[in-house]
């Protein structure tokens, strides 16, 4: 038998608890991913996190740091406030598609807009999942949810919003970015622009945004595998992957 | 006591409510524009930079009052101000404050409603205030400032309360105080130690991590902290404040707060020149609710009139508190009408007569 070798230690910001998330969901993958990045810029005893509504309220359970729920779609407005008491610390939020995308979409708009020196790590999912997959802001065209049974329509409920797009329009964004963590190429260069994005509040230059593609097996309807698949073949081609803004590299003349 | 006497200053009610915030060390506020509140945003968004503090004009009331939970949860002393719409709008994060015992100053002056109303005085929003107001069981300590040396101090002091109990504060004052202008003589107040250190948001550097939620899913959970809420709005009744104004030998008690209650005692005067035995007592918390007091007016056989600028609120818990005693008559003054002392005589003279 060959000897295991340890190549790597879990990180020390994430707590080691049994996972509430269901098989094959992505909002774990996310959690872990920000918390390798506090821990590696040194940020955990220096940070403030706001929880929002959705499958993921719970990220507060599985992040060593200091934190706050806040009401759904709330999370960017009370991460403004807290950042404003609070200039020296690392603040960031956590939120959902249907948190962030509906009904919480004045909040981000304005906090982005405004330039707010914070963290917002959006995971978009196409679906409400805690409540049990009703339609959400970025549910796909024929995509079937529980409130479009007959799947997701155009000319009754509109396009599915791209936020990534939209955030990066926006003059107060430092810097924005799509990413996915359905394969590991996908999953390191989410944790380089997660890295990025709380590097940019580190440095006091504004407002960052990493907006995460990711599955809900469970309301999909799907295996974890199918899910993932689903990721690459139908929602990568109308979310791109991509920095959307990035005002650091302009600066530099990259 | 400082050896300098403290200048007058002759400011409008909603300017003493913001030099009242400022002086008991508020140093974040959040607000959006409504009438007939704007006095107050206006000078704190220049107060606010001049103590090193920070202003945000919000996109929404629904975001200020987010973000003074954000900033509540930082704990800073923090203030936002509204008029009766924008504070149907914060209700939600109230209740959010509430449930996570957030510290945490708002102000309504309180404007005519339902719906767009008007900008008029008027206190159709006592049981909102005093109620909830948002979902769950809470309360706010609210307090009502009738004069603008009042709204001075008690908006200094609900920083305190706020801070004692660990609960949002409200300051319900209504478009006659916030618009009119008195001399007030400004003063330091007491400065209280109010331990947020202890609790609050400020990263887990040297210690465990803290969490301000308001989420209680495990059996029971919730349950206990319902009790504990209970418990601390049950401890706040240590607050009750009021005045009572020629009640000793009156034979009629006129209940009235805020703005109403100033008409209401102009009326008293005049009545009392005329040799009628009448009097006034003025809730100044209506949360918790003076309720003792009046229970010994009441015992003294005394009749009662509560007047209220709306279509009978408080009246229910003058009702409440009188209730094994003796019955309140009401006279209401619709919101959208300003009275003057001469339009009380005739129902005061009624009740009177009984
Ligand atoms: C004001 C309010 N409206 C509705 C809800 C119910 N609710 C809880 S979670 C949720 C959906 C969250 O979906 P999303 O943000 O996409 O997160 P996911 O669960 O998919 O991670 C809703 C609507 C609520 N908690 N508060
Ligand atoms: S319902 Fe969806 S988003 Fe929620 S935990 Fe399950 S897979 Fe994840």
């Amino acid at each position: 038998m060959a000897e295991e070798k340890l190549v790597f230690e879990p990180s020390e910001v994430l707590i080691d608890r049994p996972t509430h998330y269901c098989p094959g969901c992505q909002h774990g993958t996310a959690h872990r991913i920000v918390a390798e990045v506090i821990d590696e810029l040194g940020l955990a005893e220096n940070t403030i996190a706001i929880g929002s509504i959705g499958c993921s309220v719970f990220l507060y359970n599985y992040i060593n740091v200091d934190a706050v729920e806040a009401p759904h779609g709330r999370a960017p407005a009370v991460a403004t406030g807290v950042k404003r008491a609070r200039p020296d610390k690392i603040v960031f939020s956590y939120q959902g598609d249907g948190d962030l995308a509906s009904i919480g979409m004045a909040e981000i708009m304005h906090a982005a807009n405004r330039g707010e020196n914070i963290t917002v790590i959006f995971v978009n999912n196409t679906v409400y999942g805690m409540t049990g997959g009703q339609m959400a802001p970025t549910t796909m065209i024929g995509q079937a949810t529980t409130t479009c049974p007959g799947g997701r329509c155009e000319e009754r409920e509109g396009m599915p919003i791209k936020m990534s797009e939209i955030i990066g329009m926006l003059g107060g964004v430092t810097y924005c970015e799509r990413v996915a963590v359905n394969n590991v190429k996908n999953i390191n260069k989410a944790k380089k622009a997660v890295k990025k994005a709380f590097q940019c509040q580190v440095d006091g230059n504004g407002f960052s945004f990493v907006e995460f593609v990711a599955t809900c097996p469970t309301n999909w309807k799907m295996t974890p595998i199918a899910a993932n698949e689903r990721v690459e073949e139908e929602l990568l081609p109308y979310f791109p992957l991509g920095v959307y803004a990035d005002k650091l590299a302009e600066k530099e003349g990259k | 006591m400082s050896s300098k006497t403290p200048e007058r200053k002759f400011i409008k009610g909603n300017e003493a409510i913001g030099y009242g915030a400022i002086a008991a060390g508020c140093k974040c506020f959040f607000g959006y524009p409504i009438t007939p509140q704007n006095d107050i945003p206006e000078m704190m968004s220049k107060a606010m930079f001049e103590c090193g503090g920070d202003f945000v004009q919000a996109e929404s009331e629904v975001a200020a009052a987010n973000m003074l939970l954000g900033a509540a949860a930082a704990g800073v002393r923090c203030l936002t101000s509204s008029s009766s719409p924008g504070m149907s709008l914060k209700q939600e994060a109230i209740s959010y404050m509430a449930g996570s015992e957030l510290p945490a100053v708002l102000v309504n002056m309180n404007r005519g409603g339902p719906g767009l109303g008007d900008i008029g005085p008027a206190q159709g929003d006592y049981y909102q205030s005093t109620r909830g107001g948002g979902h769950g069981d809470y309360r706010l300590l609210v307090l009502a400032p009738a004069t603008c040396q009042e709204a001075y101090d008690l908006t200094m002091e609900a920083f305190d309360l706020a801070f004692k109990y660990r609960n949002p504060v409200m300051i319900l004052g209504d478009a006659i105080l916030g618009q009119m202008k008195e001399p007030i003589i400004p003063h330091e107040g007491k400065k209280v130690d109010d331990n947020a250190e202890t609790w609050c948001l400020t990263g887990n550097k040297g210690r465990e991590k803290r969490l301000i939620k308001s989420l209680f899913l495990e059996e029971g959970a919730l349950a206990d902290q319902n009790r504990n809420l209970m418990a601390k709005y049950e401890r706040m009744k240590a607050e009750i404040r009021y005045e009572s104004f020629e009640t000793e030998d009156a034979d009629l008690v006129i209940c009235a707060y805020g703005s109403i209650a100033r008409i209401a005692k102009s009326a008293v005067r005049k009545l009392r020149a005329q040799g009628k035995k009448v009097g006034l007592f003025r809730p100044i918390t209506l949360y918790p609710f003076p309720d003792e007091p009046l229970v010994k007016l009441a015992e003294q056989g005394k009749r009662f009139l509560t007047i209220e600028h709306n279509c009978g609120q408080m009246v229910d818990d003058v009702r409440l508190a009188l209730r094994t005693k003796v019955d309140s008559d009401f006279f209401g003054v619709m919101p959208g009408e300003l009275p003057n002392p001469d339009d009380f005589e005739e129902p005061i003279l009624k009740s009177l007569e009984g």
